[in-house]
């Protein structure tokens, strides 16, 4: 028996064995890379429904996978277990539906939508309120939808189809929600309470409710023509996220565990940090003092310094005001080296794929250690002078990247940052 | 690895039998009546929230405008956590203090639906109609009232916890998970104080109706949960009930009162075929090596078949079983945390030396706890 493998606290090293990832850019790693790195956009106009009145009629929605209408809890999780199967496939850990570990999943809040309230109030005879559609109910003839809306029944199906192991989570914090999976699969890891850990993060909730109350708290971009010009974080021209959709997943695995038997070991998920923030519901506190205490926790729990980052994957949504405190919390970590750090938003060419954003962000970025290649953050035509960064601005290039920090912002004072590594050199 | 002991420190709750510890321990010792109103949601009978002076827990009017009731149910039960823990006033102990909320969510505007889904009937260009209405008639702050993880943002900004939360969804399963990891995360050293809970507002015909789609509420008239065979079903309840759980050895360190240790909390996933609720909850119970005479508190639903399974795993013990939805309603979220408040509050009243919590979720999902008197 070899010593095991400890981080400098004594903790199991939580190795990531497998990943999957789909968004409006294709399914799979190898068309998402190939089109981050030609710097090509998914966000294109919406046909999912009708945009008529509506001021931002645009989004990176996932259109490939249905050929009848759905509703967003079937989307994300079709979009979870496309990009589980890649992950568990890719792992080679366990059997087909028996997956030797515990799900934690980012799901989005899911409730009753437009056409199945329509279809229920067409079977009333008088007033289509709410006392109406309980009568509805009440004939048991719309009982898959009780199912269809729980909250807890997208990870229930995923922990079916897989096999995984334990009670699966559900969790939400947010726009952050991806990077909190992860972050709860290495606590348990670190733990003990597992070997394995399957995180996912999904989202395919973009119709013309969740749209308009983005659009309502003016935090989308308008700027609809081109559809592929309108997601440009740090640029001067920002004027706010366009909405996106899809699924990363996550192995992550006890090191000494996929050392044992002989995995692949893609990276590590080396560090995480998580703040939260009293100040506003939507908005950051002026200091950036969350953002950047999340940022320096996740370095200190991987016994990092800032000095050793070698890239860091944004969560520059194209909001004026993300951008501008993501920067300004950047440079108070980095100091005098950030202007000539590597900084790149994937949310210029997916969107912003909000519960699933932090997870798809984290492959990625274990994608850009791998490969070698740093993903550009398109559409940065008109640069900020406020924002003194190297965002990777257009065009792809090669670097040698050891070590990303993934940030992830949220409404609701959440904000959660990943220190990912490469393999160690020697086992 | 060695795992530190974890006790409850602060204990947070609102219902219809109203606030605070006492008039939900005088519940226990079954000395006050349950609170139900069987006319305004007919004929869904449930227990409505007794009145609150909102301003106690949340000062601000503008703080409250922007909560829904189940945020605000849910603000307010934590700030009574806190209180009670002693941490209310410590601004450095806030900072530190982690927060998981098991949290359901988007509460409608049903006159806004209503008027939508009449228009609807008549609309030439639905589609159009629907987008034209959603954008003059939704309040833009309604997304933020609604967000499952802004309960965890609200006691945030209400209350200066400003250590990271992490909300949790699905049902009554995630306040047992809820409850299951900070209970594990203090045990392992990774936090010290955690504030755990959730909150439910049974007042609302867009949950009924979510429920009733599946067929799962009781009727008419009121019965207790296990004996509702007649007509098997919930009936809800409006509740928040949050925990301040910590380190044994840090709530020493600072003085603070106990009321009760919580062992690792079991949450389970059957597959729900007949008998299966009733062996992961046996087993689970099993694996407590708990006393006959122990206080048994239950979250069952009252929904058919897995609420007999429930009575059956309890009958193990020679007391009778409690069910926490007789007392307060059925809380969903907050059914696991207010059933595990109830066993910590009468451990330290004395009214038994060692309690077990169970329940089974409506739909998915089995949890039970296990709490010693100190």
């Amino acid at each position: 028996m070899t010593t095991p493998h400890r981080d400098a606290r004594g903790r199991p090293l939580v190795a990531v064995t497998g990943l999957g990832i789909i968004t409006s850019l294709g399914q799979g790693k190898d068309s998402n890379w190939d089109a981050l790195v030609a710097g090509r956009s998914g966000i294109h106009r919406i046909e999912r429904f009708p945009t008529h009145g509506l001021r931002t009629t645009i989004a990176g929605t996932v259109d490939y996978l249905f050929d009848r209408p759905f509703a967003a809890p079937e989307l994300s999780e079709k979009l979870a277990t496309i990009a589980a199967e890649e992950a568990v496939t890719q792992s080679g850990l366990g059997q087909s539906g028996d997956f030797p570990g515990e799900l934690f999943m980012a799901v989005p809040p899911v409730e009753m939508e437009w056409p199945q309230r329509r279809q229920m109030s067409q079977t009333l005879p008088g007033e289509a309120d709410y006392d109406g559609l309980l009568r509805a109910a009440a004939t048991g003839q719309f009982r898959p939808l009780h199912e269809l809306f729980l909250f807890g029944s997208v990870a229930d199906h995923i922990a079916d189809h897989f096999g995984t192991k334990g009670s699966p989570i559900s969790l939400s914090t947010a726009c952050s929600s991806g990077a909190t999976a992860i972050q709860m699969g290495v606590e348990a890891i670190r733990r003990g309470d597992t070997q394995a850990a399957l995180c996912i993060g999904t989202d395919g909730s973009v119709h013309a409710e969740a749209l308009i109350r983005f659009s309502l708290l003016s935090a989308l971009s308008t700027q609809n023509d081109p559809p592929e010009g309108a997601s440009k974080p740090f640029s001067k021209n920002r004027d706010g996220f366009v909405m996106g959709e899809g699924a990363g997943a996550l192995v992550l695995e006890d090191y000494d565990h996929a050392l044992a038997r002989g995995a692949t070991i893609l990276g590590l998920i080396a560090g995480c940090g998580e703040r939260g923030d009293g100040f506003h519901r939507t908005r950051s506190s002026p200091d950036g003092k969350p953002a950047i205490l999340a940022m320096q926790d996740a370095l200190a729990d991987a016994g990092l310094a800032p000095g050793d980052v070698d890239y860091i994957n944004a969560h520059g949504t194209s909001t004026p005001e993300n951008d501008k405190m993501e920067a300004m919390s950047c440079a108070a970590v980095f100091g005098e080296r950030m202007p000539s750090l590597p900084i790149s938003s994937n949310k210029s060419m997916i969107g912003h794929t909000l519960t699933a954003a932090g997870a798809i962000e984290a492959v990625i970025s274990l994608m850009t250690i791998a490969k070698g290649v740093i993903t550009p953050t398109i559409n940065h035509n008109v640069p900020d002078p406020a924002i003194p960064l190297d965002v990777v601005p257009n065009t792809a290039r090669e670097a040698r990247v050891r070590t990303v920090l993934s940030n992830s912002f949220g409404f609701g004072g959440q904000n959660t940052c990943l220190v990912l590594t490469a393999a160690p050199e020697a086992a | 690895m060695s795992r530190r002991d974890v006790v409850v420190t602060g204990i947070g709750i609102v219902s219809a039998l109203g606030e605070g510890l006492e008039p939900h321990l005088a519940a226990l010792r079954g000395e006050r009546p349950a609170s139900l109103d069987t006319e305004r949601f007919a004929p869904y009978p449930l227990h409505p929230l007794a009145a609150l002076e909102l301003d106690r827990q949340i000062p601000k009017k503008s703080d409250q405008r922007q909560m829904e009731p189940w945020q605000r149910i849910g603000v307010y039960s934590a700030g009574l956590a806190l209180d009670s823990a002693g941490l209310k006033d410590d601004a450095e102990a806030k900072s530190r203090l982690q927060v998981i909320v098991a949290a359901g969510g988007g509460e409608r505007d049903h006159a806004v639906d209503a008027g939508i889904l009449n228009g609807l009937r008549d609309a030439t260009d639905p589609g159009a109609y629907l987008n034209e209405r959603l954008m003059g008639d939704l309040r833009p702050t309604l997304f933020l009232a609604q967000l499952s993880n802004l309960l965890a943002g609200n006691i945030a900004i209400v209350h200066g916890v400003t250590g990271a939360s992490r909300t949790f969804m699905g049902e009554e399963q995630a306040g047992v998970d809820a409850i299951r990891t900070a209970q594990a995360r203090i045990a392992a050293g990774q936090a010290d104080t955690v504030l755990v809970g959730g909150s439910y507002n049974a007042e609302r015909r867009d949950m009924l109706l979510l429920f009733e789609l599946g067929g799962m509420l009781r009727r008419d008239d009121v019965a207790p949960v296990f004996s509702r065979e007649d007509k098997p079903g919930m009936i809800t309840g409006s509740v928040g009930a949050f925990l301040v759980l910590e380190a044994a050895e840090h709530a020493r360190d600072r003085g603070a009162k106990t009321f009760a240790k919580l062992a690792p909390v079991v949450a389970t996933r059957s597959r729900r075929a007949a008998g299966d609720v009733e062996q992961a909850l046996r087993r689970a119970l099993d694996g407590f090596g708990a006393a006959k005479d122990v206080l048994a508190i239950s979250a069952a639903t009252g929904v058919g078949g897995i609420t007999a399974e429930e009575a059956s795993a309890l009958a193990a013990f020679a007391t009778t079983p409690i069910a926490t939805g007789d007392l307060v309603g059925h809380g969903v979220e907050a059914a696991f945390p207010a059933s595990v408040a109830l066993a910590a509050a009468a451990l330290s009243a004395g009214q038994a030396r060692e309690a077990v919590v169970t329940g089974a979720g409506h739909r998915r999902g089995e949890g039970a706890a296990h709490l010693v008197a100190i």
